[in-house]
């Protein structure tokens, strides 16, 4: 745990279109009432956490990483940065180094290792990252990808820190789609993982993935099923040989749908899920303080 | 006419938010492709290397595996390790991180390490070494609707960007050889690394959104970057009886952008019974109101391409 009064939860899927976002954000105004919740979206590709909080953003500040700017003045064309790059972001061209920033990674060994201090490290923004308060009292924050950066892992680091944690009780992460390093840096630090998947092969096969993840890094969590009674019981039927629980059933309904289509949550469709909700979290706790794989 | 191999068009389907339809629709598209062969004879790449769902439809059988061996992760031995903390204090990633043994010696955590290997050539006492690692295998296949390059990431692995170049490049050199027309890529959810490595040289970008206030919201994100790369962008919308306001809001967004809607696909049952007993939508239920609608859609494809 990040401090002893925090409980983190990530929100993971690997498939997308499962229910995330819709989850998360339910679980958020579930809690708001009885908890300081902070609510971090760390899909930074497709952020929509926003959609359904509706937060008064406040606070605005750049994603960057440090890219290395060579003073051609002081650079003695050693060729050392050139060898210490890992990802060919930069070459020696005639009498030059040139940098690619979209291929540097921001690790700075260019620069640790120039022997004539000829390079200088900038800022080089790659999204932004916003934070504010909705009606309720969730303090929100989401990372925004500029439009044709690749890197996401920075942002959703950078979201991580950016936050001051002292006066929540409860962090919720909304994870990007996938099995990747994105969704690793999401669970990284979290308590538990709250996992969305649907009864369909696809559902399924995504979500051995991210159970994948969660083994190799020892982060306990539980499964809800979205749109029961689509599909098939394959879903069940590996859960249940597995060992692992499911924490919340939710129907497939057209009126759920819709709501969620037009920018609802689940409290919206019943106010039912509230008091769901909050018994999961209760369930959730339970597990992180006896560090139980539930 | 798409026949002429002078030149292979790439057909690649995104749409920013997750779950939208793009692997069913592209299977879809791979039967229709395939049963209409005399005029597109198409390879399939399944992109979404991730979460790779492309082969839960297709029922391929595997005639090729390759590793993948993207990049490499630090590993410090213990005994020539000082302690001197300077890889620590390098390290951007929080991936070194001491021995609880009292030893006054450091370990990487695999999972953190981003690769760079700032710390491998800091090392006064040539204690840590770069391993490489495999992250993956990549597949060709013949499936019932023609050839599949598809691949699976590793859980929690990186270059998935590389991977998919990877695979795309493969497909390419097979699509030559065997004089096909079209490659038609099912690519990630998102905008980031693996979309963009999907995008390379791409012809035509089909873009399946659905009338929900998040999908609209992604769809014009995935829209500005199709658009920063150049490539011509057309539109269906799926499951497009959900939420009517929703549908009308991606009309008028799409008009006022001059992007063509080619179909809007009626939520379905059909297409989640497909996928269960493993088929394209189209293949099984050819009389479903989505089948005919992305029958329609394939057609206006198919012109698209050969203009």
């Amino acid at each position: 745990m990040e401090n002893a009064k925090v409980l983190c939860i990530t929100v993971a899927s690997g498939k997308g279109g499962t229910g995330k976002t819709t989850v998360a954000t339910s679980l958020a105004l579930s809690l708001a009432s009885q908890e300081n919740v902070l609510f971090l979206d760390c899909d930074v590709e497709a952020p929509n956490g926003h959609l359904f909080l509706k937060p008064q953003v406040e606070v605005e500040k750049k994603a960057v990483i440090l890219i290395p700017h060579i003073d051609m003045e002081k650079c003695i064309l050693c060729g050392k940065c050139v060898e210490v790059c890992q990802f060919h972001a930069l070459a020696e061209i005639g009498k030059s180094i040139m940098v690619f920033p979209q291929l540097c990674h921001g690790c700075g060994s260019c620069a640790w290792h120039c022997s004539s201090k000829a390079i200088k490290e900038i800022h080089n923004p790659i999204g932004i990252l916003e934070a504010g308060l909705t009606q309720e009292g969730i303090r929100f924050a989401h990372g925004v990808l500029t439009i044709s950066e690749p890197l996401t892992t920075p942002i959703i680091r950078q979201l991580k820190k950016w936050q001051n944690a002292e006066t929540v009780s409860v962090i919720i992460r909304d994870a990007p789609p996938g099995a990747s390093c994105s969704v690793v840096e999401t669970l990284r630090g979290a308590d538990f993982a709250l996992l969305i998947t649907e009864p369909t092969p696809f559902g399924l096969h995504d979500l051995k993935q991210v159970i994948g993840i969660l083994q190799d890094m020892k982060i306990p969590g539980g499964v809800i099923v979205n749109r029961d009674g689509i599909g098939d019981s394959q879903v069940d039927q590996f859960l249940l040989q597995n060992h692992i629980p499911i924490m919340m059933r939710i129907p497939y309904s057209t009126k759920i749908a819709s709501a969620i289509s037009s920018g609802n949550t689940l409290l919206d469709v019943s106010s039912n899920y509230g008091l769901e909700f909050q018994a999961l979290f209760q369930r959730i706790k339970k597990c992180v303080m006896e560090k139980e794989a539930c | 006419m798409l026949n002429q191999a002078n030149h292979i068009k790439q057909l690649v389907i995104l749409s920013g938010k997750g779950g939208t339809g793009k692997t069913s629709i592209s299977a879809a598209i791979a039967d229709l492709a395939y049963s209409s062969q005399k005029q597109v004879h198409a390879v399939m790449v399944d992109a979404d290397v991730d979460a790779a769902n492309l082969s839960l439809v297709l029922q391929p059988k595997i005639s090729e595996t390759r590793e993948f061996w993207g990049g490499s992760v630090a590993e410090i031995d213990k005994s020539k390790c000082i302690g001197c903390d300077l890889c620590k204090s390098l390290c951007r990633y929080d991936a070194i991180i001491p021995y609880a043994d009292g030893s006054n010696t450091y370990f990487v955590d695999p999972i953190a390490c981003d690769g760079c290997a700032a710390c491998v050539y800091s090392c006064a006492s040539e204690a840590i070494r770069m391993i490489p690692q495999q992250e993956g295998n990549w597949f060709h296949s013949q499936t019932g609707y023609g050839d599949l390059f598809h691949a699976e990431l590793f859980p929690g692995k990186e270059n998935s960007g590389k991977l998919v170049t990877l695979i795309k490049q493969n497909a390419r050199l097979w699509a030559e050889d065997t004089q096909a027309s079209l490659l038609v890529v099912d690519g990630p959810p998102g905008i980031g690394c693996p979309v963009i490595s999907t995008c390379a040289g791409a012809d035509l970008g089909l873009i399946v959104t659905e009338p929900s206030v998040a999908a609209i919201h992604d769809y014009k994100r995935i829209l500005n970057l199709l658009r920063h790369f150049k490539i011509p962008v057309i539109v269906c919308i799926n499951k497009s009886d959900i939420y009517p306001d929703g549908v009308e809001n991606i009309r008028q967004y799409s008009s006022s952008q001059g992007i063509e809607i080619l179909g809007e696909i009626p939520y379905d049952e059909h297409i989640t019974q497909a996928m269960v007993q493993g088929k394209p939508v189209t293949n099984k239920y050819p009389k479903s109101s989505a089948s005919r609608v992305i029958q329609e859609i394939w057609d206006k494809i198919v012109y698209r391409l050969s203009k």
